[in-house]
């Protein structure tokens, strides 16, 4: 079974994965969204695909 | 592999299919890693703090990789002078800089409860700080210059110099005395080796944050490609 009782070490634990999971996010959510603006750009300047 | 280096269309067809897949492995591996890594039982020295190592680790050898891959696209850029290089090296900085802060903030976070210390200047790591500050310097400079070509050039012998830091910190830990223990994993002496039922989770997590780095300098790469081609789109646009 999981154990998510850190006891005496919670104050460690915990806060290592939340800033890490934040910052996981963060990354995944900014290089989509970045990825969205650049599709949308291309789109708007009249170029649909994948050219490169 | 060289046609992808040398032709964005055939790069972003490839990496279309790539990025999402990577993705998906990336998500299994981490869900997987987690589960593992929270049902291992505490270690009878470190207790419950040893579960830090399992973000803690990946994020350093994640850091230490994406350098490595940012020096290889810079010395690609600058021998060849191939724009999907450099698309590939500027895409590599952000992820680069937020791994190393990672790691840096993860293992100080480990360090207090176990050494009874948020920092030590020791050469481990002091030498991932001067990482973090080489990514924020590369990340820096290209932003300063406005030439493109004069950006990448500058910024790929910035990438190539920092390279140097690598073996750095690879080797700080037996070149000098060291608050850092040294390898627990792969090179480990037999005592020193984590027991299979931590080092099980701490490669499923390590290779979770690499398909991660792997799946988002892909997402990265396209993007790039796609500005410069806005750029030359727009510039058309402006000249009539």
């Amino acid at each position: 079974m999981l154990d998510l009782d850190a006891g005496t070490y919670a104050a460690f634990v915990w806060p290592a994965f939340a800033i890490s999971a934040g910052v996981l996010i963060w990354m995944v959510a900014d290089s989509l969204a970045s990825a969205a603006r650049a599709r949308a750009e291309l789109k708007r300047l009249g170029e649909e695909g994948d050219a490169g | 592999m060289v046609s992808f280096l040398t032709n964005p269309r055939a790069f972003m067809v490839f990496s279309r299919i790539a990025a999402p897949v990577l993705g998906a492995a990336t998500a299994g591996a981490l869900l997987i890693g987690l589960w593992l890594g929270f049902a291992a039982p505490e270690d009878y020295q470190q207790g419950d703090s040893i579960r830090i190592l399992f973000i803690h680790v990946p994020a350093a050898w994640v850091a230490m990789f994406s350098y490595l891959c940012l020096g290889v696209a810079s010395l690609l850029s600058l021998v060849f002078r191939h724009a999907l290089a450099d698309a590939a090296a500027r895409a590599c900085a952000p992820l680069g800089a937020a791994f190393t802060a990672l790691a840096l903030v993860t293992g100080s976070f480990w360090g207090r409860p176990t050494w009874g210390t948020w920092w030590e200047w020791d050469g481990r790591m002091t030498s991932v700080l001067i990482l973090l500050l080489l990514w924020i310097a590369y990340i820096a400079l290209r932003s300063a210059i406005d030439d493109e070509a004069r950006a990448a050039r500058a910024g790929a012998i910035l990438a190539l110099v920092g390279l140097v830091n690598l073996p750095v910190i690879h080797f700080s830990v037996y070149w000098w005395n060291s608050l850092h223990q040294g390898s627990s994993t792969f090179r480990a002496e037999a005592g020193d080796r984590l027991p299979d039922v931590y080092l099980t989770p701490l490669l499923l997590m390590s290779l979770a944050y690499m398909g991660l780095f792997g799946a988002l300098w892909l997402v990265r790469i396209r993007t790039e490609v796609r500005r410069r081609r806005i750029r030359v789109l727009t510039l058309r646009a402006a000249e009539g």
